[in-house]
């Protein structure tokens, strides 16, 4: 029990790890999912002492907990990858989201989703700068800001509409999500929407993130 | 705190913009009705005979007082609240400014929802984990209090805490809790997730886990394994009792040290994975533009910061001489190294004493006796954690992150004491 008593987590550690890790993650996005992420220059079992244990196969079973079916993980395995892993097959198009748009978002969202009164969803600047951190009056909309339409959908399905959360019918949540690609000008107002359209659009904010550098120390970041 | 006993904030709005503290006053007849309700019954009053007590006063001694109670309640004189903001998610800020010591009282717990509370009967909670593991395991409640069990104090604090005071033309009548009231302290018990994910067969090239919440806005975050093999917990007491519903009844995830929004609470499924899952909470919302036309992705770790919580707005110190400047420091690194006070506009520092416990992760309060000459006075904090960060000031923030960055505001507060012993918000210039 080492670990349950342990306080000293070294935060530079993390940090070059999740930044190798991201880097890998990009990596297998941009080359298609390629199966060879390269050798990590720092695996977790390097981080720490006594924290970094393999985890132990059979050794320290206490037995609580009952096995999980798949009948049981489908009811809640909801998540949507950025490689499009987890999205439902079928598919809607971009004229029959708008009306769906309009009967279930427009209220909160705008007629063109630039309005409000919640989240403005719609909007590009010119160029698709990213001047977020120079401009505290910029919206973060889909089409300035997310860097995945595959989030879209994700929180698009289990979070939305704010009133009915997860009543949209996959049909629908792809018509919303086609729908809000073309309120930011991603996609044609006659296009279909499906998963291979949702998993490869190239969001204009796509490569504008990094990872955290802050270290601690005296240098702020 | 309340040193004048009369002034109450009540009634904020806004979350993420800058909240209003409304003052009311509390009439010292409606006080003494208060406690004649209380009581109940017969009440004497003490006639007039020093002691710097009113003639009306009830004398204690002279009547029985009340018979104990299944569940305490605070006295009728003690009325701290929560703020309440108007978000459509929901929140609420812990009055700092009202509490001692370190520990925050459950039910001041601040709150900072994506869909507000789902109520969860506890025979019906489930916690999945699945993905990346040799034995995707369903764990009831109970099952998770048979594991062995960790116990420990820590500070959680949303991200986007200090927003409204991290601005230049920021409100100068804004109470600790309107600025930062989205940071509590609490005792959390539960299960490593360590021994969970061991128990499971966690794959060893896993290297990150989703966590998704079973609120309505089913929140759901990617934490590298890393911070599971570390200090990662399930925890289901909060302070001696069960988490209450505002903070994740009956189980959340807590992540000591890293922004609120991450410990996910209410958390009904983990799953492994070899890459992050790029939730909107991690992408759209949770990230933080920095110059360059960049944000950071996965900002996990609070820095260092500290804030006075006495003397504040809306204060106003009766007289020169001493008075305590007391607060709390914290870092999500570790341990709270020094806090140092200027009470020059930081022309000059001094250290402040650290109260015991100082623990890591966790709130420090800190004391320092200041004698006030009855002059225009500008006090400050900074806090100093064990790897020699220096709690900036928002201008060296700002420098390096940009104007518009957002998240993460941890810069230097300060406090301006007037000559009418008023106080009012004023951050270094």
């Amino acid at each position: 029990m080492r670990r349950l008593s342990r306080y000293g987590w070294r935060a530079q550690h993390l940090a070059a790890f999740a930044s190798t890790l991201f880097a890998v993650w990009a990596c297998g996005v941009n080359e298609g999912g390629s199966e060879d992420p390269g050798e990590p220059t720092l695996s977790w079992t390097d981080v720490g002492s006594s924290a970094a244990r393999p985890p132990s196969g059979e050794v320290g079973r206490y037995g609580f907990g009952s096995p999980a079916s798949a009948v049981d993980i489908a009811m809640w395995d909801i998540d949507i990858s950025p490689d499009g892993a987890g999205l439902p097959p079928g598919g809607s198009t971009v004229t029959d989201g708008l009306k769906v748009y309009q009967k279930k978002c427009m209220a909160c969202h705008g007629p063109t989703g630039t309005e409000g009164p919640f989240d403005v969803l719609a909007g590009r600047v010119p160029g698709d700068e990213f001047r977020f951190a120079e401009d505290r009056s910029l919206r973060s909309t889909v089409g300035s800001y997310w860097p995945f339409a595959t989030t879209l959908f994700d929180y698009t399905r289990r979070a939305m509409p704010f009133d009915f959360p997860g009543s949209l019918s996959d049909e629908e949540v792809y018509g919303v999500v086609g729908a809000m690609l073309f309120l930011n000008g991603l996609l044609s107002e006659d296009a279909v929407v499906d998963s291979a359209t949702v998993a490869e659009i190239i969001m204009p904010a796509r490569d504008r993130f990094i990872p955290d550098d802050r270290t601690g120390g005296p240098k702020i970041r | 705190m309340q040193k004048d006993g009369k002034k109450i904030p009540v009634a904020p709005k806004g979350d993420g913009e800058a909240p209003q503290d409304k003052v009311r006053t509390v009439s010292r007849r409606a006080l003494i009705t208060g406690a004649a309700a209380t009581a109940g019954s017969v009440m004497t009053v003490g006639a007039a005979r020093g002691l710097g007590i009113e003639q009306s006063s009830v004398d204690p001694t002279r009547v029985p007082g009340e018979r104990p109670m299944e569940v305490g309640s605070r006295s009728p004189f003690e009325t701290p609240e929560k703020q309440l903001s108007g978000s459509a998610g929901g929140s609420s800020r812990t009055p700092h400014h009202e509490l001692h010591g370190i520990l925050t009282p459950a039910d001041l717990h601040f709150e900072r929802h994506h869909h507000v509370i789902p109520q969860i009967n506890p025979t019906q909670y489930r916690l999945l984990i699945h993905g990346m593991v040799d034995r995707p395991t369903l764990f009831t409640l109970g099952d998770l209090k048979r594991f062995p069990q960790v116990a420990r104090l820590h500070f959680i604090e949303c991200s986007g805490n200090g927003g409204a005071g991290s601005r230049t033309d920021a409100n100068p009548r804004m109470s600790p809790q309107a600025m930062d009231g989205l940071l509590s302290t609490s005792e959390w018990s539960g299960v490593a997730l360590a021994t969970l994910f061991e128990e499971v067969g966690a794959h060893s090239d896993a290297t990150w886990f989703l966590a998704e919440g079973s609120d309505a806005a089913v929140m759901s975050r990617s934490i590298p394994m890393e911070k599971a093999w570390d200090d990662a917990m399930i925890a289901y007491g909060q302070n001696g009792e069960a988490i209450r519903p505002e903070q994740g009844y009956p189980a959340r995830l807590f992540l000591p040290g890293w922004e609120g929004n991450t410990s996910v609470k209410w958390v009904r499924r983990l799953e492994l994975s070899d890459r992050p899952f790029m939730s909107r909470e991690e992408t759209s919302k949770y990230s933080d533009p920095i110059r360059g036309g960049k944000a950071r992705l996965f900002s996990f770790v609070m820095d260092a910061k500290s804030l006075i919580t006495y003397p504040v707005y809306p204060d106003r110190l009766t007289s020169p001489g001493f008075v305590e400047v007391s607060g709390y420091a914290w870092t999500g690194r570790g341990v709270i190294d020094r806090v140092e006070i200027s009470a020059d506009g930081g022309s000059t520092w001094a250290d402040a004493a650290l109260q015991e416990p100082v623990l890591p992760k966790c709130t420090t309060r800190f004391r320092y006796a200041w004698d006030w000459d009855g002059r225009p006075a500008h006090l400050m904090s900074r806090a100093i954690d064990e790897t020699g960060y220096v709690q900036p000031t928002l201008e060296q923030i700002t420098d390096v992150r940009g104007p518009g960055t957002r998240y993460h505001y941890n810069s230097i507060r300060g406090w301006r004491v007037n000559a009418d012993g008023s106080v009012e918000f004023q951050p270094p210039v």
